[in-house]
C-alpha cells in the first residue's frame, strides 16, 4: 500500500509499508494534519496523486471508507451523547464491529460509559476517538495526535494498543509532535516541517551517528560569552559544540572518557555548575534539531 | 517492545447494509432531539401550551375566526402544523449547525456511512419525533373535544401536508443551517420560528388575518398551517398549498445545495 502526495502545503512523497506503524513527525503547524486529512479524503489535493489501499480518497470514497479508521484531532461528537452511545451508534454503521465493551474496557472507558460527552476529560474524549477509529476492524487507521494532553498513563495504554494493532496486522498512520511517541512505536518516521518532508528512515537509522557520541551539558547559569568557543578549544578539533539554547549545549565527538572529563574540567575553570551533564546517542530531538535549528515540544 | 498478537483487531472491514445504517442515524438523531430539554420545549411543550391557552382563552371570549367549526377544530390542526414546522426547521437546523461546530459531520464523513444515508437519516429521525408529536398534540386536541374528519381522505392529505411541509422547511433549515455559524443559527432558527408563529398563518387560518392572509398563504408557514386545516376539516388535500410547499422545497434545496459546506 502506498500514496504519494502533494500537497497544498509542498510537495511531499511517503509511502506506508502494510502492518506497520508510520509516524509523521513534526512540530504544530508543519502540516501534519492537511497530510492525514488528504489521505483521508476530507482535502483535495491542487496537485499531485494520493492513493490509499490502492484508491483515491476522493473519487473512491464509498470503498475506501468502510476500510480505514479515523482518529480526528478533538471532537467529534454530539455533545449530549454518552460515551458508550456514541460508541455504540459508530459500530451499528459497520459490517462486523468490534466487541465495543470489550474494546471500551481496554480503553478504560467502561466507568465513563453513561457520562455525556461534553462532561468527558480530554484523555477520555481522545480515547473515544480512538475506540471509534478501531471499532469497525479497519485495515488501515490513521490517527491524528493520538496522545495530545493524555496523562502518562494513558499515553503507555494508547501505545500498547497501537503496538498490539500492528501485530494484528493493522497498518497505522499516525501524527505526533512528541518525539519520544515516535521514538517508541513508529516502524519509520517522516519528519516534517513547513510542509515539506525533511528526513525518512526508521528510528534507528535517523538517529545513528556512528561512532560518535552526545554529551549534552545542561548548567544552573546562563553560560558566559564566548563559552561555545573557549569549551570548543578545550576539546579540540574533531569535537563539535552547539549552544541550544542560554543554559545547555551538546557536544558531539569521540565517545570515550577523555571527552567528559575535559568537559568537566572546562566547568571547574570557567566556574559553571553543571545541572546535568548526559552522554548519550543522538535522539531524534537532536536529529530535528540539526535539520531544521529549531526544537520540538518537549513531551 | 513488547508486541503480543491476539487476533482481536484482525482486519474484518465493511460496512452495514445501508437500511441498516440510516435507522441507526434515524434512532439516534430522534433520541438525542427528545433527550434535549430546549429541542422538546419547542418540538412539545410550546405547541400543547398554545393549545391548551388558545382554546380556553378563545372559548372565554368567544373568539370568532369566521368559521362555523369550532375553535379547538381549526386550532388542533393549526398547532400540529406548528409542530412540524418547529421540528423540521428551527430544531433541524439547530442540531445541524451545532454538529457542523462538533465536528459530528465530520466524523460520520469518515464513517461507512453517506451522505445521502446522513440525510435519510435526518428525515426520518423527523418523522419519528412528528409521530411522537402528532400523538401528544392529537391526544390533548382529543381531551379538548377535537373531532377530525374521518376516513381515507383524511390520512391522504395530512400526509401530503406533512411530507410537504417537512421538506419545504428541513431544505429552509438545512439552508440556515449551512450559511451561518452555529450560533446565529440557533438565534436565526428561533427568530423565524416566533415571527412564522405570530404572524405566519400556521396555527391561525387566513382569515384570521384579513388582508394580509393573502399574502401569508404564501408562505411556508401559511401554506402548511392551511394544508393541515383542510385535511381535518375538510377530508381532502388542499393541492394549492401542497404546491406552495414544494415550491419553498424546490428553493430550499437549491439553496441549500449551493452553499452548505458539510464541515
Amino acid at each position: 500500500m502506498a500514496y504519494g502526495d502533494k500537497t497544498a502545503v509542498d510537495g511531499l512523497t511517503l509511502s506506508v509499508a502494510e502492518g506497520s506503524i508510520t509516524a509523521v513527525l513534526g512540530p504544530n503547524g508543519a502540516g501534519k494534519t492537511t497530510t492525514l486529512e488528504t489521505c483521508e479524503g476530507y482535502r483535495k489535493p491542487q496537485q499531485g496523486t494520493v492513493r490509499v489501499l490502492g484508491l483515491d480518497p476522493i473519487a473512491d470514497r464509498k470503498q475506501l471508507l468502510p476500510r480505514i479508521g479515523v482518529m480526528l484531532q478533538g471532537q467529534g461528537a454530539w455533545s449530549g451523547v454518552r460515551a458508550m452511545e456514541m460508541l455504540k451508534h459508530i459500530s451499528r454503521l459497520h459490517a462486523h464491529p468490534l466487541d465495543v465493551d470489550e474494546l471500551a474496557e481496554r480503553l478504560g472507558l467502561g466507568e465513563c460509559g453513561r457520562t455525556p460527552y461534553r462532561r468527558l476529560s480530554g484523555g477520555q474524549q481522545q480515547r473515544l476517538g480512538l475506540a471509534m477509529a478501531l471499532v469497525g476492524r479497519p485495515e488501515l487507521v490513521f490517527v491524528d495526535e493520538p496522545t495530545a494532553g493524555m496523562d502518562p498513563q494513558g499515553r503507555r495504554t494508547t501505545w500498547e494498543l497501537l503496538r498490539e494493532l500492528r501485530a494484528d496486522g493493522v497498518t497505522v498512520v499516525l501524527t505526533t509532535h512528541y518525539l519520544e511517541e515516535a521514538e517508541e512505536l513508529a516502524d519509520q518516521v517522516h519528519i516534517i516541517d513547513r510542509g515539506r518532508m525533511i528526513a525518512s528512515g526508521s528510528p534507528l537509522e535517523l538517529t545513528r551517528g556512528g561512532a560518535t557520541a552526545t554529551v549534552r551539558l545542561v548548567v544552573t547559569k546562563p553560560f558566559p560569552p564566548g563559552a561555545r568557543e573557549s569549551l570548543r578549544k578545550a576539546l579540540g578539533e574533531d569535537t563539535e559544540v552547539t549552544l541550544l539554547d542560554e543554559r545547555s549545549m551538546r557536544v558531539t565527538g569521540r565517545a570515550d572518557p577523555t571527552t567528559l572529563a575535559k568537559v568537566s574540567r572546562w566547568c571547574e575553570e570557567n566556574d559553571v555548575l553543571p545541572e546535568s551533564l548526559t552522554l548519550g546517542r543522538r535522539s531524534l530531538e537532536d536529529v530535528f534539531l540539526d535539520l531544521t535549528g529549531e526544537k520540538l515540544e518537549h513531551v | 517492545m513488547s508486541e503480543v498478537a491476539t487476533g482481536t483487531f484482525t482486519p474484518k472491514p465493511g460496512g452495514a447494509p445501508i437500511t441498516q445504517q440510516v435507522v441507526a442515524q434515524a434512532l439516534m438523531e430522534a433520541k438525542l432531539m427528545l433527550r434535549n430539554g430546549e429541542q422538546l420545549l419547542l418540538a412539545v411543550v410550546i405547541p400543547v401550551m398554545v393549545l391548551i391557552g388558545g382554546v380556553t382563552a378563545g372559548n372565554a371570549i368567544d373568539l370568532d375566526l369566521g368559521s362555523d367549526r369550532g375553535l379547538v377544530d381549526i386550532l388542533t390542526p393549526g398547532v400540529l402544523a406548528l409542530a412540524i414546522m418547529s421540528t423540521s426547521f428551527t430544531s433541524l437546523a439547530i442540531a445541524t449547525g451545532f454538529e457542523r461546530r462538533y465536528g459530528v459531520i465530520k466524523r460520520l464523513g469518515a464513517s461507512p456511512l453517506p451522505r445521502t444515508g446522513l440525510l435519510a437519516g435526518k428525515v426520518l429521525a423527523l418523522g419519528c419525533v412528528q409521530l411522537v408529536q402528532l400523538f401528544i398534540i392529537g391526544g390533548v386536541g382529543q381531551v379538548l373535544g377535537w373531532t377530525p374528519a374521518a376516513g381515507f381522505g383524511t390520512v391522504v392529505a395530512f400526509f401530503l401536508a406533512i411530507a410537504g411541509g417537512t421538506l419545504a422547511f428541513a431544505a429552509l433549515g438545512l439552508f440556515v443551517a449551512g450559511v451561518l455559524r452555529a450560533e446565529a443559527t440557533l438565534a436565526a432558527a428561533n427568530l423565524i420560528y416566533l415571527l412564522l408563529l405570530a404572524g405566519g398563518a400556521v396555527v391561525l387560518p387566513l382569515t384570521a388575518y384579513g388582508a394580509y392572509g393573502d399574502v401569508a398563504r404564501w408562505l411556508p408557514s401559511g401554506a402548511l398551517g392551511e394544508a393541515v386545516r383542510t385535511a381535518f376539516l375538510d377530508g381532502a388535500p388542499a393541492w394549492r398549498d401542497v404546491g406552495v410547499l414544494l415550491a419553498w422545497a424546490l428553493l430550499g434545496s437549491t439553496l441549500t445545495a449551493r452553499t452548505f459546506k458539510w464541515e
